[in-house]
């Protein structure tokens, strides 16, 4: 294997792109095993405003409907959510993990790469599909907790959009990674900042949008199902 | 209609027509059309011979060579039950067009097939020789293979080679010339490797057939190299070629590890049948219903839209049929392989060319059933193979003038060609230096993990590929003076390859014997059929 590979990366984003599931499956999953969370689901639901709050969010801005969406931890314990992460993963995410996630990261791990999620998912969601995947380091959200419960408030930076374009830059510079050297994946549009901060991007899975620029762009499109 | 201008180079059979004032206008491809262009006075056409009338029997000549094999004992003779056999075939890009079903791997599998199994051999796999070619489809695969051999191994048995999994690939040394040797892994643990090919070209077959059919990337790029293209003089002829040099020690290190017995097959150059027959024919001698033929096609051509005009093209298989059969140890059935291969393809040539005028046709061994032949395909045709197609001497000369007939679009096929992709638009603007290009980019396409998914699971060539077809052309491009193209739809495409444009066939020999002189020799080498000149 080439020698110029040993200071590149692969940064991966998680929901569509690696697996089926998103957010919203795993704030279900997390709902149906704490009463508190039900609770304010149903709250913040009761409006008949919110469907359409949600859905606006996530055309507008990603980042906009995470900081919404994460309100909804609010009250949840920390250790619950650590603990049910793991049952998350088996129950939840290895099952919609798609057939080749982890051929590729195999791969890219063999052509010398760092291996890096980079996520708007909540970090303790995502780290048992890290350790699953082996891959080196997770970017991902994290929730404020206040004496052990979360406030429904997520640390900056928010983890979305153009965010995972600077985390990236920043992650490069912390661990001298050639960004023009290196690899990111995503399924969305919304990833666009993040994929062109690469010298190999590649749509995975794409939205119709995201295939429209790739195609223009001339990036690889793969598919990983 | 005109009368008939052509006559037969004295004291040869082959035809060699010379242009007269009264010859008929010559058809040549222009990728998924036709040109019919008026050549100047004094143009030599040059033709591809005959069609070899094909073995009354295919199945008893394919049988004949299996039980009288060279330098080996006959197949049945080394089947015992319970072996382990890997029978390996030759993939999509051979023959050109896809051929009319029965497919002749179809034929040989099913009497191979018989033979294991009436000896009691179990254990067979059946493995597509694709090496970093794209992974067929099934329904590619079960065209080509037949029913009764399909329903009998496919998915479990029958499959395409993998030469990117490290779990089914195997190093088994290095040459004398320290080439790495790496090959598929079932293979290699086989008591009997049978390798059936198909020779349409004398590059084909041979020691090829396993060190470069069931290779990985590792071993390919030893010899996969600007140099050893430059250093082949020419592809067609093996003992001039230095790429066939380094295959055939990299295939001797193969056989030093493995038992194989080869079976090769000989087709005849019987490229088009029935509405397309005109095509195996001298202008001069077309009738009235030929150029009926011919204005039918083009004018439905003419008003189709592109993807329709490639689909009828990739769809109208080739008339092919077996003209020899040879079997057993590589070097000996190879040789009887080539001597019959030269007396299908070879035509006597007195004397260079100046100027040399090739029509590009609609497909290459790497673009069947694709969505386009690609700019790179279309490099690679013109500077890799047609400008190839000789024994010892080229038809043009150093420095002379090649002239070609296609709309080099900028067109790709994005499933099956998505790193040339990258390669034509990031890389060729920055530099066209096949050498420059080996030492900085290779390695980053090779290993790029979406290439490499889409080559393993998807039907996409390897990352590596559009390099290779890049050298390919490397010693048309140090030895060509200049390129001209007609009838280009866009001016970009010719000039990131550094052709020049032409808007007619006249203007173009007008260019190049601005280049030449006046008194140039202007020849066209009406391929397909394939011819291969012996220049003399």
């Amino acid at each position: 294997m080439p020698n110029h590979r040993e200071k590149t990366a692969a940064f991966y984003d998680v929901d569509g792109t690696l697996i089926k599931t998103n957010i919203v499956h795993s704030f279900a999953f997390y709902a149906l095993r704490q009463p508190e969370l039900l609770k304010s689901f149903l709250k913040i639901t009761q409006t008949t405003l919110s469907i359409p709050l949600f859905v606006a969010a996530d055309v507008i801005s990603r980042k906009w409907f995470n900081e919404i969406f994460y309100k909804m931890y609010r009250g949840a314990s920390e250790d619950r959510l650590v603990v049910l992460a793991e049952e998350l993963f088996d129950k939840a995410i290895k099952p919609n993990l798609y057939a080749r996630s982890k051929g590729l990261i195999e791969e890219s791990r063999r052509s010398g790469c760092r291996q890096v999620l980079v996520t708007g998912a909540l970090d303790f969601t995502v780290k048992p599909l890290a350790r699953y995947l082996e891959v080196d380091d997770v970017i991902a959200n994290r929730l404020e907790f206040v004496d052990g419960y979360a406030n429904g408030k997520l640390t900056k930076p928010f983890i979305a959009g153009v965010t995972k374009s600077d985390v990236i830059r920043k992650y490069a510079d912390e661990n001298a990674i050639d960004l023009s050297q290196s690899y990111a994946y995503s399924d969305s549009y919304s990833d666009y900042p993040m994929l062109t901060v690469v010298g190999h991007p590649t749509a995975v899975n794409p939205d119709f949008r995201l295939r429209s620029v790739a195609r223009a762009y001339h990036w690889p499109m793969i598919n990983l199902n | 209609m005109r009368t008939t201008g052509s006559r037969y180079k004295e004291g040869s059979k082959e035809p060699i027509v010379t242009i007269d004032n009264d010859s008929a206008p010559r058809i040549l491809f222009h990728g998924e059309n036709f040109l019919l262009e008026d050549l100047p006075v004094g143009t030599r056409v040059i033709y591809p011979q005959q069609p070899i009338a094909g073995v009354a029997n295919p199945v008893a000549a394919i049988r004949y060579a299996l039980n009288h094999p060279e330098g080996m004992d006959p197949l049945h003779s080394m089947l015992e039950p319970g072996m382990k056999v890997t029978i390996a075939v030759d993939d999509i890009s051979l023959p050109l067009p896809m051929m009319h079903r029965p497919d002749i791997r179809e034929i040989t599998l099913n009497i191979v097939c018989e033979m294991l199994a009436d000896h009691g051999v179990d254990d067979v796999h059946i493995i597509i020789a694709t090496s970093l070619h794209r992974r067929m489809t099934p329904k590619e695969i079960r065209r080509m293979v037949g029913d009764k051999v399909w329903n009998q191994y496919w998915p479990d048995q029958l499959y395409n080679h993998d030469a990117c999994d490290p779990d089914n690939m195997i190093e088994l040394g290095k040459t004398r010339h320290g080439e790495l040797v790496e090959t598929n892994l079932r293979a290699a643990e086989s008591d009997l490797i049978i390798y059936s090919n198909i020779n349409l070209v004398p590059m084909s077959g041979g020691h090829k057939s396993v060190a470069v059919g069931l290779c990985g990337y590792e071993s390919l790029k030893a010899h996969h190299t600007p140099k050893s293209i430059v250093d082949s003089d020419s592809f067609m002829h093996p003992e001039k070629s230095a790429l066939a040099h380094s295959v055939e020690r990299i295939g001797r290190v193969c056989e030093e590890n493995m038992k194989v017995f080869h079976i090769e097959t000989v087709l005849n150059n019987r490229t088009f049948a029935g509405p397309l027959d005109f095509l195996m024919k001298n202008e001069d001698d077309f009738t009235e219903k030929d150029w009926l033929k011919f204005h039918s096609a083009k004018w439905a051509l003419d008003k189709m839209p592109f993807a329709m005009r490639r689909e009828i093209f990739m769809r109208t298989p080739a008339a092919y049929e077996l003209i020899a059969c040879y079997a057993g140890a590589c070097d000996p059935a190879h040789k009887k392989t080539l001597d019959k291969s030269y007396k299908q393809y070879c035509v006597n040539v007195e004397g260079q060319a100046d100027i040399l005028i090739s029509g590009i046709t609609y497909i290459s061994p790497y673009n069947v059933n694709s969505k386009a032949l690609n700019p790179i395909l279309v490099q690679v045709m013109a500077l890799g193979y047609y400008y190839h197609m000789y024994r010892g001497r080229s038809l043009l000369k150093d420095g002379g003038v090649m002239i070609i007939t296609h709309p080099c679009s900028d067109r790709f096929d994005s499933e099956h060609h998505p790193s040339y992709i990258e390669f034509f638009n990031r890389l060729l603007p920055e530099t066209t230096d096949a050498y420059e290009l080996e030492q900085k980019y290779q390695d980053e396409f090779a290993y790029n993990p979406s290439y490499i998914e889409l080559y393993r699971h998807g039907h996409a060539y390897h990352g590596a590929h559009p390099f290779y077809m890049w050298y390919w052309g490397q010693r048309g491009r140090e030895k060509i003076g200049e390129v001209i193209v007609v009838g280009a739809d866009n001016k970009t495409v010719p000039e990131m390859l550094g052709w020049k444009c032409a808007d007619t066939l006249t203007e173009a020999i007008a260019m190049g014997r601005s280049i030449m002189g006046a008194s140039a020799q202007v020849s066209v080498l009406k391929h397909p059929p394939i011819l291969i000149t012996d220049v003399t």
